[in-house]
């Protein structure tokens, strides 16, 4: 097993010849925490999440992906990493003439599973979040809130070593938000690293067990309060 | 290429279909007509230069001019009597008076014209084997003690420069089709391009839950190939008719050079062809275009 799941070494990112949008981060994910990101709008905090499920390189800097580096990484392996990498986009990214069920089980085909072993985990995966009877029903014809349930189920389905989540709870009531934050934590207790970006400072308290990374400017700062930065492994908290 | 037809329907979901929907298949189908038709007037005119060739490059004439008939018909008898003798001669055949009038009515009329024009004796000689122009020196040098005037001229030299003329229209035809795959090519380049960008937010949800590049690449060429396969029956059918129409009225001529443009078994079969060559030529090009841009993004 490995100790560090993700390593950051002075990454930064630059979109083009603009500024860097993050700059000289530094930081450790360890398999099986919780980390909360958070910071206002502007700050990064979507960019960040890029790097992570390698939507994006960095312009400088190394990232150590599962204890290989991502950044040098030829592109042909990519697609086998980011599999282990669950991810809910801010603005769901669902497939808009798929139904609920084949968006949910996307992961699982794109990752060569038999279409008899899809229906079981499948439909558990969509009770999971409610939406046992919207099986077949298409993006368009879900609230903003069921959207936002059939993408964590896509992105949870695939039992990820990491779930990265772009603020998953934005479209959702609070009890909603709630009970989606107690679906990664229990996802976590079975091993998934989260990363959770949010602006909902409320919702830190919820997970007792996590930690907080703060974005400000596109650079990681240190966070008030009881949370630390930056983050140690989960054996080492107090 | 079975593989590429054996997606699961669920994976071809992702990719909507829709049979002859877009203009693809139809710009396809009007290439493989345009294709088809230059490919049979090149396979066409390919036959009838090779037959007219093969014909007339074993064929010469020998004319004896002399100006006294009784002379003339003297020297003919002796010189086919000679020529018959020769191992390099198939055939020897002394044109009576009456086919030669034939020969030159069209430009002289019909009046009696051996009374007024002394026309020569003419002998149509098959050769056993195409002959070097060293053969067609001895053969002279065997007529001239029979018949000092008589010309031996190879058959292939009259039509020699039609031949040319055909061989041109031939590699121009030839030309047109290469030109057409390259247009073909084109069209499935802006067809995967304009598909791309309009699949482009599902492609990248793909290719960030772990697609590859072949995953991608191969609804599109799937699409692409059926699109260029029922495009490419469409138009060999309607190229096939029109074929069929012109060699129907081509037969009606019933003359010469022109009644040799046609096609064999084997013309046609290249022909049947087309529409498969074509689909791999989408499909290649559309896996060469999406792939190239799927590079593009990381």
């Amino acid at each position: 097993m490995l100790d560090e799941i993700v390593r950051f070494e002075n990454v930064g990112l630059r979109y083009g010849a603009g500024v860097e949008t993050l700059a000289d981060l530094n930081f450790t994910l360890y398999p099986g925490s919780f980390y909360f990101l958070t910071g206002p709008s502007g700050a990064g905090k979507t960019s960040l999440l890029k790097l992570l499920y390698l939507s994006q390189r960095p312009s400088r800097g190394v990232i150590r992906l599962f204890g290989e580096d991502a950044v040098t990484m030829p592109r042909e392996r990519l697609p086998g990493f980011r599999r282990r990498i669950g991810v809910v986009f801010q603005d769901f990214r669902l497939v808009p003439h798929l139904s609920a069920f084949d968006n949910i089980a996307l992961p699982l085909r794109v990752a060569g599973v038999r279409e008899r072993d899809l229906e079981t985990p499948v439909t558990e995966m969509l009770d999971w979040v409610g939406l046992g009877d919207r099986a077949s029903a298409r993006p368009a014809t879900l609230s903003g809130g069921e959207q936002q349930r059939v993408a964590i189920a896509r992105a949870v389905i695939g039992r990820p070593e990491i779930l990265v989540a772009d603020e998953p709870t934005g479209n959702v009531d609070p009890d909603m938000a709630i009970r989606l934050l107690q679906l990664f934590e229990a996802l976590n207790t079975l091993g998934t690293t989260i990363v959770v970006a949010t602006h909902d400072i409320h919702l830190l308290s919820k997970i007792p067990g996590a930690q907080m990374m703060r974005l400000e400017k596109g650079m990681l700062a240190d966070p008030t309060g009881s949370l630390r930065f930056p983050p140690r492994p989960k054996d080492q908290r107090q | 290429m079975i593989k590429f037809f054996a997606i699961p329907a669920h994976d071809r979901r992702l990719i909507p279909e829709g049979r002859l929907s877009g203009p693809m298949p139809w710009v396809i189908a009007i290439m493989i007509f345009l294709t088809v038709l230059a490919a049979a007037a090149g396979l066409a005119m390919t036959r009838a230069v090779g037959d007219v060739s093969d014909e007339l490059s074993s064929r010469a004439t020998v004319q004896i001019i002399e100006a006294n008939p009784e002379v003339r018909g003297r020297q003919a008898a002796a010189a086919a009597e000679r020529l018959r003798a020769m191992p390099l001669i198939a055939e020897v055949r002394v044109l009576p008076p009456e086919e030669i009038e034939a020969l030159i009515e069209p430009w002289l009329g019909t009046q009696d014209l051996a009374d007024d024009i002394p026309l020569p004796a003419l002998i149509d000689l098959k050769l056993a084997r195409v002959a070097t122009d060293a053969e067609y020196q001895t053969l002279r040098r065997a007529l001239a003690p029979i018949a000092p005037e008589a010309r031996v001229e190879p058959s292939s030299g009259y039509i020699a420069p039609v031949i040319s003329l055909v061989r041109s229209f031939q590699w121009i035809a030839f030309g047109l089709v290469a030109l057409l795959a390259l247009a073909t090519a084109a069209a499935v380049i802006i067809s995967a391009r304009s598909a791309l960008n309009t699949h482009g937010e599902t492609i990248a949800v793909v290719h960030l839950l772990g697609g590859t590049d072949q995953q991608i690449s191969r609804l599109f060429q799937r699409r692409i190939a059926l699109d260029a396969l029922l495009g490419g029956i469409i138009g060999l059918i309607g190229g096939a008719a029109i074929i069929w129409l012109i060699g129907t009225q081509l037969t009606a001529l019933g003359s010469g050079l022109v009644q040799s443009v046609g096609l064999d078994w084997w013309s046609w079969l290249i022909i049947a062809a087309i529409p498969i060559l074509g689909m791999f030529l989408a499909m290649v090009t559309a896996r060469w275009t999406v792939v190239g841009a799927l590079k593009k993004i990381l």
